[in-house]
């Protein structure tokens, strides 16, 4: 390393790696993770979202879960929280829903109406 | 490339490490491992985050949940409920006076006050990263004085900043700095302090363990300033994993080009190494340290000449302490102005303080200057254990001296503590209550003091065994009239001619116990009774003859058979024999025995004709 140009290109790389400590996140992925989720699949789920998002080196996007959303009819239940948008949540999850959503949503911000259950808090 | 979801990071700072957060990070490793999470999840080893009280702590993200008190057991538990299923463990959640749980680490009281700058990554990133120490700026401060600003520039900008030291006397940084800049040698050194040696303070180790590189970063800024190219780091022996951890870190920023030749391509060549100290007090002392670092045994010489003028192997020196360095890049990335405005009008920006003694929240806290000690007693440090009052807070460790609740106001800061008889140190802090006996107060600290006297001038190494030796007759019920003036007399004049800082404070804890609670002296010297019956001649037990219920659990534990009686008669501490193990008094199952001041009249009379047949033999 010989400039500061140099030290901020390590920085950035770096920041990404510690986005879930607070970085610059554009979008949040919450699994509903409750007993009746997971039943029906949801750790398949978030394991699809993790592979898909780190794949296509989304570095502003972050993946968490939750616990019991109360839609268990529906599970496995993905929220997708966009700052200064409307929360979307999908239902009825799968790992191949999980990649058109991935393609289609995160990555071109056009909402997949067909899986979505609930719109808003 | 995998991505994470959940940063977990554990505190291994001293105190959860021996509260066990190595083997509760083993287990982690372990569950994850089984249940083939090990992908998803960060486990992350951190310096100290501060509330040490509550060890072992750990803070998870992106939620920022705060778990304390975590033991081996609850690690399964974590991870099905909080890992698998988003449940965050509500039990091992923080509860505030009113039981409201507090989940997340921002909201927890502890932190309110406290701003951190020397403290910022600690706690939050892994020591042992160098890309983490850059993520959060690292770096960023140097790469810009390096390409960007001249020495004085930088001697300028600390001069704006109002730096003090932080290691105990408060000398502003940058006259060092200036002076060794102004030296013309061959060859200038730059020390970096970290023989921490007060009882109870922890401060430069956590910083040490917990963010290697800021002090690395602060030592280069400094070098650069004054024109040094070599480095030392003088840590004791006694914090292994702070060694092992800075000397991970210079090899890493030599790996990556910060530190060696030709630093980010300026003229600037630096480098740094650790020298093992081996545990002295005094090797603290500057003059000492130099010594030791050179091979010499360590003993302080007389100043001046000043390390500036002629410091390691006679070259022109500065020493400062890890804090000191720790606030230096975050003055260089935030600017003069900032750090100024924090503090009061001649010490600025923060300290870092170790909250020990009889407090709720002890641990590392790091608060803007100018505080009141009530702020960072109560509103920090959660206030008294159980329901003792405040008596006495004894601030810069046996340098120091003791305030008392009508200092509670007071501002913390370099003048105005030493103005009351303590002195802001290195930030130790060790909060008393009620119960507390300020003679034994006075004696522990001269015992410190007698053991880590080096030896070398009369006054400290005569003078403080004299202190000693009244505090100790004082204690043990044989002090006469005259003594607190002899031991005022002494204290001063230890004061005036001792040759290092060690000796010419060291009698600051007797005399400010003398200053604010001379009536205990006055008690124990006069009466032959410590008030809280803490010096066990000037106390002794007694049993209730309309409590006892004469079961002789009492006589049976006692293990010098002093406790006579029977069922009829109840039973009778001999008083000449009693050794004051208190066994008794624990065992009693009605609560028959107590703990009463002064003298037992048997003991005194026994003394009186002790005294009395050495006379006549005389």
């Amino acid at each position: 390393m010989k400039t500061l140009a140099d030290l901020k290109k390590i920085r950035e790389k770096a920041q990404e790696e510690m986005k879930l400590r607070g970085g610059n996140v554009r979008m949040k992925i919450v699994v509903g993770m409750g007993t009746s989720g997971i039943a029906m699949g949801a750790r398949e789920v978030m394991k699809t979202f993790l592979e898909e998002i780190a794949n296509r080196n989304l570095t502003d996007v972050l993946v968490t879960q939750t616990g019991e959303k109360g839609l268990s009819s529906m599970e496995p239940v993905v929220d997708v929280i966009e700052e200064g948008k409307e929360k979307i949540t999908y239902g009825n999850m799968s790992p191949e829903k999980v990649k058109k959503v991935v393609v289609e949503h995160i990555v071109n911000g056009r909402i997949v109406s067909d899986y979505v259950v609930a719109t808003g808090n | 490339m995998s991505l994470k979801r959940i940063d977990l990071l554990i505190c291994c700072g001293s105190g959860c490490v021996s509260a066990g957060s190595l083997k509760i990070k083993e287990k982690f490793h372990e569950v994850l491992d089984q249940k083939g999470l090990t992908s998803e999840i960060n486990i992350i080893e951190t310096g100290c985050m501060g509330p040490c009280d509550y060890g072992p702590v750990m803070v998870i993200y992106p939620e920022g949940i705060f778990y304390k008190k975590v033991t081996v057991e609850d690690v399964e538990e974590i991870v099905t409920e909080h890992f698998e299923k988003g449940r965050p463990v509500k039990r091992l959640m923080l509860q505030d006076m009113d039981e409201k749980t507090i989940p997340a680490q921002k909201d927890v009281p502890f932190y309110q006050k406290q701003i951190k700058v020397a403290l910022e990554n600690c706690g939050y990133i892994d020591p042992e990263s160098l890309d983490e120490y850059i993520a959060t700026g690292g770096y960023e401060a140097l790469g810009t004085v390096l390409t960007t600003m001249k020495p004085l520039d930088v001697i300028e900008i600390i001069k704006n900043s109002g730096l003090r030291g932080r290691g105990g006397g408060g000398f502003p940084t940058h006259i060092k700095w200036k002076m060794v800049h102004d030296a013309v040698a061959d060859q200038k050194y730059y020390i970096c302090n970290g023989d921490e040696g007060d009882p109870g303070a922890f401060m430069d180790r956590s910083l040490l363990e917990g963010d290697p590189h800021r002090i690395l970063e602060g030592m280069m800024i400094g070098a650069y300033a004054m024109g040094a190219s070599r480095g030392y780091l003088y840590i004791r022996a006694e914090y292994p994993l702070a060694i092992k951890r800075i000397k991970m870190a210079i090899a890493q920023a030599h790996e990556m080009g910060l530190m060696g030749e030709n630093i980010f391509g300026s003229d600037f060549c630096f480098d740094a190494e650790v020298r093992t100290g081996a545990g002295a007090f005094v090797c603290g002392e500057e003059t000492a340290l130099i010594h030791s670092i050179e091979g010499n045994r360590g003993n302080p010489s007389p100043k001046p000449p000043y390390p500036a003028v002629s410091g390691l192997w006679g070259k022109p020196t500065v020493v400062n302490n890890v804090e000191t360095l720790g606030n230096i890049p975050t003055i260089f990335r935030k600017g003069a102005e900032w750090f100024a405005s924090m503090g009061t009008a001649t010490s600025k920006g923060t300290k870092v303080f170790a909250l020990t003694g009889d407090i709720r929240n002890t641990g590392l806290v790091e608060v803007p200057m100018g505080i009141t000690l009530r702020e960072l007693i109560f509103d920090v440090g959660g206030g008294m254990v159980g329901d003792r009052n405040f008596k006495a807070v004894q601030l810069g460790g046996p340098s120091g001296g003791c305030l008392t609740t009508e200092h509670l106001d007071v501002p913390v800061d370099y003048e105005t503590l030493k103005e009351k008889g303590a002195m802001m140190g290195s930030g130790g802090v060790i909060v008393m209550n009620d119960q507390k006996c300020m003679v034994n107060v006075a004696k522990f600290f001269m015992d410190f003091c007698v053991d880590e006297s080096c030896g070398k001038c009369s006054p400290c190494r005569i003078g403080l065994k004299q202190l000693y030796e009244i505090l100790e007759r004082i204690t043990n019920g044989e002090g006469k009239e005259g003594d607190i003036d002899e031991l005022i007399r002494l204290g001063e004049a230890v004061n005036k001619l001792s040759l290092c800082g060690l000796g010419q404070t060291a009698p600051n804890p007797v005399l400010s116990t003398l200053r604010y609670f001379r009536n205990e002296y006055e008690a124990h010297i006069r009466d032959k009774a410590c008030a809280n019956k803490v010096c066990l001649p000037l106390m002794h037990f007694n049993i209730h003859k309309d409590k006892c219920i004469g079961c002789s659990l009492c006589a049976r534990k006692c293990p010098v058979t002093c406790i006579s009686g029977s069922r009829e008669e109840k039973y009778t501490i001999h008083q000449l024999d009693c050794i004051k193990c208190g066994n008794c008094m624990e065992v009693c199952p009605v609560k028959a025995i107590d703990k009463i001041a002064g003298m037992h009249p048997e003991v005194v009379a026994h003394k009186i004709a002790e005294k009395k047949a050495l006379e006549s033999e005389d």
